[in-house]
C-alpha cells in the first residue's frame, strides 16, 4: 500500500506525482471548476424528470449492448452497406497502421493540406504529428482543438478540448499566434479571428478528415455531430473526405441513433440537440453539385477487441463519449485533464486507458479514485465505471499463475503485485476472519494503537492534512458487551 | 386461483429483532457511535443482538482488488450472522458493500446464494429508523445548527437521501443548513487518501470550506470514513467544526446519550 510513486521508479511520473501541479494552480483550478460546475447545471436541466432518465439510458444502454453483441456481425453488414454506397472501408489493427492507411490515401490523392473536424481517436493514432512528418498539414477546424493546436497542447477533455484555458489565455494565445491580431477580451471577436483564418483553410484544403460518433449498419450511415458547422465544411467541402473511428461506435440501426443523439447532446453539452447533426451516406453522386467525390473510413481496432473478449470489461466499449463522467468526477474537476497523461481523461480514461495500453503503464489509474459513483450515477449508458476500476485493479494485483479459467485478459495483468502489499493482505484476512484474533489484536489497538508513531507509512501521508485518527479505550465489542447486546440468539 | 386479485403493497413489517453490524471503523475508532445506534434501535422498541464473531465487511481488501482475501472475510460476517432477521448497518458504505456487492463477490461460489440472502437483509441505519421503524423523535436539546454530509456510497449504492434529513427535521430545536457541495465525495476513499494524498487534501477542503460557508457549527454523517476525513482535517487546521455520527448526536439528542 506504499504512494503510487514508490515502487515504479522506472516509469513516467505516476498520477500521484503529477498532481501536485495541477492542484497547486489556482488559476486551473477555478477554470475547471467553473466550467464544470457549468456544464453539471446544464446536463441536470435537461432531465428534469427522473421517470424519464430512467427510461431514456435503459434504453441507450440496451442498443449499445445489442450492438456490442453482435459486433462482430454487425461490422460486416456495416462494411457491406457502406461499400455499397461507394464508401471505402479499411480495417486497422493498431494505430501505427491507421496512420499509414490514412497517410496513403493522402498521398495517392496528392493531398498536401489537410482540414480536421474533431475526433478522438485521431488524437488516439497522433495523427497531426503522423502526416507532418510526412509534410502533409493538418489544421484542426473545432474552435477548441484549433486553439490547442496553436497552443501545442493536447486536448484536455473529450467533448470541450480546451477547457483548461480562459479567455484571457485565449486572447493571450490568439494575439502571439495569429497575424495582425490584437488581445481582445471579446469572445465575438476571438471567434471571428478563428473563422477568418479557418474558413481559408477550408477553401483550400485537399482533403478533410473526421471522426464518427455512430456508424449505422443497416444502412450504411455515418452520424456525426457538432455545433460549429465545422463538421459539416470538412467532410463535403474537400474532394476527398476521411473518416477514423474506432470499432465500437457501430449500432445496427437507424432507429438506435435518436436515443443515442437525445442522450449524447444532453449529457455532454445539456442541448437537447447539437446545431448540425451529419448524416453520410457516400461520396458525390452523379448530378449533385457538391460533397467528396471519395470517401473513406477507417476502423481502428488498437486494443478495443481485446477489451471485449471479457464479458465484465466490454461493457467499457458502450461508450458514446458524452464526457459527463469527467464533468461530475471530483478528481478530475480538481486536477484536470492533462494530469491523467493520457488521450482519455477522467473516469472514462481511467478504465479505458490501462485496457488499451496495458496495467504497467496505466495501472495507476484506475486507483485515482474514490469510487464515489459520481461517473456511474450520470452515465447514459449505464457503464458500471467504479466496479470495472475495482476489476482492474483487481487484475493488476492478481497473482500471475491464474488457473486456466481466468485468463489475465488485460494487458500486463499482475504487474503491480508485490509480495509486501500480498502478505499485508495475507495477514488482514487471518485476522479478520478468527473473531478470537480479530478481537485480540483490536484490543491491542485500543491499549497502544496511538502510539503508533506519526512517521509510520501510512501515518505519514494521513497526517499531513489530518488529525490522526484515535483508538478508543474500549472497542464496541467491550461496549456491546457491558449494554448487554451481546450474542443473544434470536428467538 | 388469486392470479385475478392485484397483489397488496405492504410496508414491511416491523422486526421484533435486529442484528447490529458495527463495522470495524466504529469498532475501533468511533465505538459511541456505534452504541448509539443500538441504543435508538433499542428505544424503538426492537430487540438488538451484537454477533461477537463480527469484523469487516471486506470492502478495504475488495476495493484493492484482493478479491480472495475480501471474499474470506465476508463469509465470516455470513457466519457470523445466521438468523433470518435484518442487519442494520451505521455506514451507509459497509452496509452498501454488503447489500450491492456480495452476490457479486461469491459469484462461482457455493455460498453465492447465502450471500444474496444476506445482502437482501441489510439496512442503513437512518433508513432503517425512518422506513421501517418509522420512529418519532423528540428533541431534548438546546438550539442548534447543524449540516449533513452523506457518504457517496449512502447517496449512491444505498439510495439513502432524505432519511437522515427527514430525522433531524423532527427535531424542534435543530436547524438543518444544507451545504452547498452536499453530493460531492469528501476525498476519503479508504487507501485513496493515503495513495492519492494530494487530490484526497484538496477535496477535503473543499468541503470543508463549504461546510464552514454554512455557518453551522457541526457537520453530521452516517458514515465514521467520511467524519475520519473532514473531522481529522477539521482538526488539522484548526478548523472549530464539531464532526460527529447521526447516531450520536440524535441519542444525546432525544435520551440524554
Ligand atoms: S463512460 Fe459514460 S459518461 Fe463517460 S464518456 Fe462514456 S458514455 Fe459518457
Amino acid at each position: 500500500m506504499a504512494a503510487d510513486g514508490g515502487h515504479h521508479p522506472e516509469h513516467a511520473p505516476r498520477f500521484a506525482e503529477r498532481a501536485p501541479d495541477a492542484l497547486n494552480n489556482p488559476q486551473l483550478r477555478r477554470n475547471f471548476r467553473r466550467a464544470m460546475d457549468g456544464l453539471m447545471a446544464k446536463r441536470a436541466a435537461q432531465f428534469p424528470d427522473p421517470a424519464y432518465w430512467a427510461e431514456l439510458r435503459a434504453r441507450g444502454a440496451a442498443v449499445k449492448a445489442r450492438a456490442l453483441a453482435k459486433l462482430p456481425d454487425l461490422l460486416e453488414r456495416l462494411e457491406t452497406n457502406l461499400t455499397a454506397n461507394g464508401v471505402q472501408v479499411h480495417w486497422a489493427e493498431t494505430t501505427e497502421e491507421a496512420n499509414a492507411i490514412v497517410l496513403g490515401i493522402l498521398q495517392q490523392a496528392g493531398a498536401r493540406t489537410v482540414i480536421k473536424g474533431k475526433s478522438m481517436v485521431s488524437e488516439e493514432m497522433h495523427l497531426n504529428a503522423h502526416l507532418e512528418r510526412h509534410g502533409i498539414t493538418a489544421v484542426e477546424s473545432d474552435l477548441g482543438e484549433y486553439i490547442i493546436q496553436l497552443a501545442g497542447e493536447t486536448p484536455s477533455h473529450i467533448v470541450m478540448p480546451c477547457i483548461h484555458k480562459n479567455k484571457a489565455e485565449i486572447s493571450d494565445l490568439f494575439a502571439e499566434k495569429i497575424p495582425d491580431q490584437p488581445r481582445t477580451d471579446d469572445v465575438d471577436e476571438l471567434t471571428a479571428a478563428a473563422r477568418r483564418v479557418l474558413r481559408e483553410r477550408f477553401a483550400n484544403a485537399d482533403a478533410g478528415i473526421s471522426g464518427v460518433n455512430f456508424a449505422v449498419a443497416e444502412t450504411g450511415t455515418l452520424v456525426l455531430i457538432e455545433n460549429e458547422g465545422n463538421g459539416r465544411l470538412s467532410t463535403t467541402l474537400p474532394p476527398l473526405h476521411i473518416a477514423v473511428t474506432g470499432i465500437e461506435k457501430v449500432v445496427e440501426f437507424l432507429d438506435d441513433v435518436p436515443p443515442l443523439l437525445a442522450l449524447l447532446t444532453r449529457s455532454a453539452t445539456g442541448q437537447p440537440i447539437t446545431t448540425y447533426v451529419n448524416m453520410i451516406s457516400g461520396p458525390r453522386k452523379a448530378g449533385e453539385k457538391d460533397g467528396p467525390t471519395a470517401v473513406h473510413l477507417v476502423l481502428l481496432d488498437a486494443g478495443r477487441s481485446r477489451v471485449y473478449q471479457d464479458v465484465e470489461l466490454a461493457d467499457t466499449l458502450r461508450c458514446i463519449r458524452c464526457a459527463a463522467c469527467m464533468n461530475h468526477c471530483p478528481v478530475y474537476t480538481r486536477v484536470g485533464g492533462h494530469t491523467y497523461n493520457a488521450i482519455y481523461p477522467g473516469p472514462i480514461g481511467k478504465i479505458l486507458t490501462p485496457q488499451l495500453q496495458g496495467l504497467d503503464a496505466a495501472g495507476d489509474q484506475p486507483h485515482a479514485s474514490t469510487l464515489c459513483n459520481a461517473c456511474a450515477e450520470v452515465c447514459p449508458v449505464k457503464i458500471p465505471i467504479p466496479d470495472l476500476l475495482v476489476r482492474l485493479r483487481r487484475e493488476a494485483v492478481r497473482p500471475t499463475e491464474t488457473p486456466a479459467t481466468h485468463l489475465p485478459v488485460v494487458k500486463d495483468g499482475g504487474a503491480e503485485r508485490s509480495w509486501k502489499e500480498s502478505l499485508v493482505w495475507a495477514g488482514w484476512r487471518l485476522v479478520y476472519t478468527r473473531p478470537l484474533l480479530y478481537r485480540m489484536v483490536t484490543r491491542a489497538l485500543a491499549w497502544g494503537g496511538n502510539w503508533v508513531p506519526a512517521s509510520a507509512p501510512l501515518m505519514r501521508d494521513w497526517t499531513k492534512a489530518r488529525a490522526r485518527p484515535r483508538f478508543k479505550p474500549r472497542t464496541l465489542h467491550d461496549l456491546a458487551r457491558e449494554r448487554g447486546y451481546l450474542n443473544e440468539v434470536p428467538k | 386461483m388469486t392470479a385475478a386479485t392485484p397483489p397488496t403493497v405492504t410496508a414491511p413489517a416491523k422486526p421484533d429483532t435486529v442484528y447490529f453490524f458495527g463495522t470495524c471503523l466504529v469498532d475501533m475508532l468511533y465505538p459511541e457511535a456505534g452504541l448509539a445506534g443500538m441504543d435508538l434501535l433499542r428505544h424503538a422498541g426492537v430487540r438488538v443482538i451484537f454477533p461477537e464473531g463480527q469484523s469487516c465487511c471486506g470492502q478495504p481488501a475488495r476495493n484493492s482488488g484482493y478479491m480472495e482475501e475480501a471474499r474470506a472475510v465476508a463469509r465470516a460476517q455470513l457466519d457470523a450472522f445466521p438468523g433470518d432477521i435484518p442487519i442494520v448497518v451505521p455506514s451507509g458504505s459497509c452496509a452498501g458493500m454488503m447489500k450491492t456487492h456480495y452476490p457479486h463477490l461469491f459469484e462461482g461460489d457455493p455460498d453465492q446464494p447465502r450471500a444474496i440472502a444476506f445482502a437482501a437483509r441489510v439496512h442503513e441505519l437512518t433508513a432503517f429508523l425512518v422506513n421501517v421503524l418509522g420512529v418519532t423523535l423528540e428533541d431534548k436539546g438546546a438550539p442548534v445548527t447543524v449540516t449533513w454530509h452523506p457518504s457517496c456510497h449512502s447517496l449512491r449504492e444505498m439510495g439513502v437521501v432524505e432519511e437522515p434529513k427527514a430525522l433531524l427535521r423532527q427535531l424542534a430545536n435543530v436547524t438543518l443548513v444544507e451545504n452547498k457541495r452536499e453530493r460531492e465525495c469528501c476525498g476519503f476513499g479508504g487507501t485513496f487518501a493515503v495513495r492519492q494524498a494530494a487530490v484526497s487534501t484538496a477535496m477535503v477542503s473543499d468541503k470543508l470550506a463549504s461546510v464552514r460557508e454554512t455557518g453551522a457549527g457541526t457537520l453530521l454523517s452516517g458514515d465514521c470514513g467520511c467524519l475520519m476525513n473532514i473531522g481529522g482535517h477539521a482538526e488539522k487546521v484548526g478548523d472549530g467544526t464539531r464532526c460527529r455520527h447521526i447516531a450520536e448526536f440524535l441519542m444525546e439528542r432525544c435520551h440524554g446519550g
